[in-house]
């Protein structure tokens, strides 16, 4: 919001330097985002009076006005059409800094001659000042603008920019903040009297009232002023509102805007002679019933909407807009004047749904109190007088069906201890809500008081209310720090929080770069994770109100942002990538949320080692990728198989499925080439994406320590010729059956050359150990043996001769 | 026979001398010390040889044996020196060759400022604990003071999963902080409690230089008999003591969040004016780095908790903003681009 800094000092004496007193209302609530200098550039200009107007000898459009400034007179040379005698002009001397009315750049006023007569100094447009964009004659100021002093002190401003918390309504407005500064500054409030005669007809032999739905409107109150006339607000109000933000429409309209930003109360103001049966509705609207709103759009409302009616049609969607048929129009010459409160639930659900926001219903929304409407009511009513001449009726209309009584809380000094951490005595407590005005009665004992808010705080409910009111008040820099002291709570850790450190790790050291991708991803992305298109199956979870295509679903699998990621990085980058993701899909699950596995998935390409003058130019392949998922599940001491994939994504006969027992816990691989074309990436790629949370359970268990052996082993190296379908694993496996085995490795795989079609050579190195004594040969060649025979028996492996 | 192991003896020494390599030195050896030489033959023969002459021809052979010993033994000393420091001058390898490359992972940098933040508050007493990112409505907002239509969710726009439950109303959404999670933690847990709550947080907002949709947060809470504010003070403070280093001024003030009261924003001094005010800090000399506050007692009833009795603090930090503060990264959405060149620096 923001606010003029001299209103602010109509209502509040400001003795503070601007800095000190912005770091104050910061400190305290109110973050004051920046100030704005109104006239800081004005040196060398001053208020004068044109005393006479020549013609300009040389030139039609030109004249010659005489300006006088107190302690002398100016002749210039002038090009503005609305030049009159004695009206009031801001003058600029030479050397007067001033803004370019046509190119719009800083300059410095120059003596010209300007068609053959020298002109020392310029009457100034709003444009010249920087005041407004009017550059279509010059700037005519007030009659009592006192002629020769400094326009910066007639007319210079500060305008602060303030960040309004929402429980804060009442700061909404100058008022308020007035006494924000009363209260932090110690000085004291000046609140105007506000007063204006009636005429003897009272108002309600002209209008009535009849608040339907009082859940939503809680006071409606109303003024009728007769004999108004239309026109253009008074320049110092002109100003106030444009300072503000808000644009000048005409004197009622201005009044309304000017009196709400001053106390915090929109005001409505209708055309009395437009609301027929002189009789005011405050109802729901009907289910599709239509409104054409000052903006000229047709508004179609419904039954959760509140509007202002008179007996045959809504004149005003409440709080929020108002009808274009009931709009103050220059012909208008009778004001109805609303000042009420409205539910602030309502007003946002009827701005939200028809998207209109407006500094009206801000101040709705966040509830201010239904005590507010009089005083801004009294007072519009008195400047419409003012400004726009009529009379008002006697008396208000005033119906209130939703008062309630304020409720005294009761606070004690151990309660703003116990919360603060710091001892405040009753009389520190009184004074501070004091300054606020806050009304503090006698408790039963000397450490309590009952507290009773101000109307204008109907944020403040709850003793813990007070405690920050007294808090922010002597200042949040008063509270001491201290360290949290004993006991420090049991802990009981995630046991998932330690596995994806250790993940991370590991694949940090394997060499891996992390990366984060969005959560949210498009259907277009994981649809190229299909090699043949169809729907996905479950349907990933889609966002309602996406704010691009590209964030409308939430991932069901890391790859497809991995490999988008592995994409981009391709087009700058050579050599080999590995990049991983550690992160959290989302799987639908039926009237719950959905489960949020934590998920690994790890991408590599490119050759082994980057390019050195140590040589080596092998691609990475498969096992690199199953290297790195062994040494991670080995870190974690975890044995899981690699069975056969069904992985679509990946390459049919280069994949596997991670499993433990019978969970699967993820797939690797070689991506499919159709996959890789969809991502446009060229060269092969491989994958892993395990669930982590899936192998939590198999990672959680007690370890027994080992021995370490104590008797020599014996290796002994053999090469069998099996069928090429024959897997490695099978070998494996029934080598390691035998219990003298303690280690089985595979050290070449064979095939072509002398062995004939259709076989491979698998070569072995078998370490035989035994915990109880050290073998002997006999032993080692028994035990062989029965290995071979097991082999060709169960595999028709022979031995290679 | 004295005289002849005389001239042996000079012989010998003689061509030792001469002697360069080890192999004309082992040559050497063989032909004085061997089994078929002068003097092993000679040492053989004494037996031969009358006592008397037996006794002094047998001293001092064994006394020339010994002078030839210690001389093969000084010889191959300075042979093998003089050998290595040949070889070790051959065998020299330019170091200035890079080493055979290793590929080099690296953590994120969000991750790596997240463990940092982690362990500063785990040494503090606290528990890491998380929860999840796709939240009801209750946990969210409702719990937290923040009915449907209050103005603080304006405040934090809302991404909603599009699933209705049986009245045809979304409940279901991407939580807008990690404060949610403090609620399920009060609901769990009984005091004391200490947590901070890493994780992902979602808004509906269009991403530019400073926003994502998608950011981390850390939120914290603590819950006893007697916390105090100027207990969560002296947490945040010890905090920003240990994250930003000793001389960073930190500011606490006023502020307004539904879920705490009273309320605080706590701010650092601006890295790159020192506090003089730059674009960075809005001409303000603070940045703004978390929104904290004693939980409101609504809050805690609501999880059962008696107000009276129990007293809490809780706090919400964006963490994207403290890398970006540390290394000068001036754009947000780089963490997300998963780019290489960048990713590589940290």
């Amino acid at each position: 919001m923001k606010v003029s800094l001299k209103w602010l000092k109509e209502y509040v004496d400001v003795s503070l330097p601007l800095a000190d007193l912005a770091e104050r209302l910061t400190m305290a609530g109110t973050e004051v985002k920046g100030w704005q200098v109104i006239g800081g550039d004005w040196e060398n200009i001053v208020v004068g009076q044109i005393v006479a107007i020549n013609p300009h000898p040389n030139a039609d459009r030109l004249t010659l006005p005489t300006i006088d400034l107190g302690t002398e007179k100016q002749t210039v040379v002038c090009g503005a059409p609305n030049l009159r005698l004695s009206d009031k002009v801001a003058f600029a001397y030479v050397g007067a800094q001033l803004i370019d009315g046509h190119t719009g750049e800083v300059i410095r006023l120059k003596p010209a001659k300007i068609r053959g007569v020298v002109s020392t100094g310029m009457v100034c447009s709003e444009k010249e000042l920087g005041i407004s964009d009017s550059h279509e004659g010059i700037m005519v100021l007030p009659a009592e603008a006192p002629v020769g002093i400094l326009l910066v002190d007639y007319m210079g401003d500060i305008i602060f920019d303030l960040d309004i918390t929402p429980n804060r309504p009442d700061c909404l407005s100058v008022i308020g903040m007035a006494r924000e500064v009363a209260a932090l500054t110690g000085q004291g409030l000046h609140l105007h009297e506000v007063g204006y005669e009636e005429a003897p007809l009272p108002i309600d032999h002209q209008i009535s009232v009849d608040i339907v739905d009082p859940d939503l409107c809680p006071r409606y109150c109303a003024s009728l002023i007769t004999g108004v006339k239309v026109a253009a607000s008074p320049r110092w109000m002109q100003q106030r509102l444009l300072a503000c933000g808000m644009r000048p429409i005409n004197n009622i309209v201005d009044i309304t805007n000017c009196v709400m930003l001053e106390y915090g109360q929109p005001l409505h103001a209708f055309d009395y002679h437009r609301i027929r049966g002189k009789k005011i509705i405050v109802r729901r609207a009907d289910e599709g019933e239509t409104l054409v709103t000052l903006d000229g759009v047709k508004r179609v409302l419904s039954q959760d909407m509140l509007v202002i009616a008179d007996p045959e049609q809504a004149v005003a969607i409440a709080g929020v807009m108002g009808g274009a048929d009931s709009e103050v129009t220059q012909q208008t010459t009778a004001i109805l004047l609303e000042a009420a409160n409205f539910n602030p639930a309502g007003i946002y659900h009827t701005g939200n749904t028809l998207n209109l926001p407006s500094e009206a219903r801000l101040r709705f929304e966040r509830g201010i109190s239904p005590e507010l409407t009089l005083p801004a009511l009294k007072r519009a009513t008195q400047l419409l007088i003012q400004l726009a001449g009529g009379e008002a009726a006697k008396g208000l209309v005033d119906a209130y069906p939703g008062k309630l009584e304020p409720e005294p809380i009761l606070l004690s000094t151990g309660r703003v201890k116990s919360l603060l951490g710091v001892e405040f005595s009753p009389e520190q407590i009184i004074a501070v809500l004091a300054s606020l005005g806050f009304d503090c009665q006698p408790a039963g004992s000397a450490s309590e008081v009952w507290v009773t808010a101000p109307y204008w705080r109907s944020d403040i409910n709850l003793a813990e209310d007070l405690v920050e009111e007294v808090a922010r008040i002597i200042g949040y820099d008063k509270i001491p720090a201290t360290m949290l002291s004993e006991p420090v709570p049991r802990q009981n850790p995630q046991p998932i929080i330690r596995l994806k450190q250790e993940a991370r790790h590991s694949l940090t050291g394997y060499g891996f770069q992390e990366v984060i991708t969005y959560s949210l991803t498009s259907l277009e992305l994981l649809n190229k994770l299909l090699p043949e298109p169809r729907p996905l199956e479950p349907a990933p979870l889609r966002v309602a109100n996406p704010m691009t295509a590209d964030q409308e679903y939430l991932r069901p699998n890391l790859r497809a942002n991995l490999l988008a990621a592995l994409s981009a990085n391709r087009r700058h980058e050579e050599g080999s990538i590995r990049l991983f993701e550690l992160g959290r899909v989302y799987l639908p699950r039926p009237k719950d949320l959905p489960h949020e596995p934590e998920v690994l998935c790890g991408v590599l390409t490119g050759p082994r080692f980057e390019e050195s003058w140590h040589g080596g130019d092998e691609s990475l392949d498969f096992f690199d990728a199953k290297g790195v998922v062994e040494g991670l599940l080995s870190r974690l001491g975890v044995e899981a198989s690699f069975e056969p994939g069904e992985d679509e994504s990946l390459h049919p006969s280069k994949q596997a499925a991670i499993a433990i027992d019978d969970n699967r816990l993820g797939d690797i691989g070689e991506l499919h080439p159709k996959v890789l074309d969809a991502f446009e990436i060229s060269g092969n790629v491989y994958l892993f994406e395990i669930d982590l949370t899936a192998l939590l359970p198999f990672t959680i268990g007690h370890k027994l320590f080992q021995p370490i052996p104590r008797f020599p082993a014996i290796v002994r190296d053999i090469a069998l010729v099996v069928d090429s379908g024959v897997a490695h694993r099978r070998v494996q496996d029934i080598i390691g059956s035998f219990s003298l085995v303690s280690q089985v490795t595979i050290f070449d795989v064979y095939s072509g050359g002398q062995l004939p079609p259709g076989k491979k050579s698998l070569a072995y190195r078998i370490t035989f150990q035994s915990p109880s004594h050290t073998l002997t040969d006999e032993e080692v060649n028994k035990v062989q043996q029965q290995i071979l025979s097991k082999l060709s028996g169960e595999l028709g492996a022979s031995l290679r001769a | 026979m004295l005289n002849l192991l005389e001239e042996l003896e000079q012989r010998a020494a003689q061509e030792l001398e001469g002697v360069n390599q080890v192999k004309e030195l082992e040559s050497w050896r063989v032909r004085y010390l061997g089994k078929k030489s002068q003097l092993t033959k000679l040492l053989r023969s004494l037996a031969t040889l009358p006592l008397e002459q037996r006794k002094a021809v047998g001293a001092f052979a064994n006394q020339v044996k010994a002078k030839l010993e210690d001389g093969l033994k000084q010889k191959g000393q300075v042979l093998r020196e003089t050998q290595l420091v040949t070889t070790i001058k051959e065998k020299h390898i330019d170091i200035t060759l890079p080493g055979r490359p290793f590929p080099v992972g690296r953590l994120h940098p969000i991750t790596q400022t997240l463990h940092e933040i982690c362990d500063i508050f785990v040494s503090m007493g606290f528990q890491v604990m998380e929860g999840p990112e796709v939240e009801w409505d209750y946990y969210n907002f409702e719990a937290l003071n923040i009915p449907k239509h209050h103005p603080a969710r304006d405040m934090m726009a809302t991404l909603w999963v599009d699933v209705e439950n049986e009245s045809g109303e979304r409940t279901m959404l991407l939580r807008t902080h990690n404060t949610s999670q403090d609620v399920r933690v009060m609901e769990k847990m009984s005091p004391p409690i200490r947590v901070v709550i890493p994780g992902k947080v979602y808004r509906y907002e269009a991403s530019d230089a400073t926003h994502t949709p998608v950011f981390y947060q850390i939120d914290g809470l603590a819950v006893d008999k007697g916390i105090t504010m100027a207990e969560l003070k002296g947490t945040l403070y010890e905090f920003a003591r240990r994250f930003f280093g000793e001389d960073r001024k930190v500011r606490f003030r006023c502020d307004y969040f539904p879920f705490v009261e009273p309320g605080v924003e706590m701010a650092i001094e601006c890295s790159v004016c020192g506090g003089a005010g730059c674009r960075l800090c809005g001409n303000t000399g603070w940045i703004e780095i978390l929104g904290a506050g004693m939980t409101h007692p609504q809050v805690l009833r609501r999880v059962g908790l008696d107000p009276e009795v129990y007293t809490s603090f809780a706090f919400g930090m964006g963490i994207d903003r403290l890398p970006m503060l540390r290394y000068g990264i001036d754009d947000t959405r780089l963490f997300y681009g998963s780019d290489l060149r960048f990713l590589r620096q940290f």
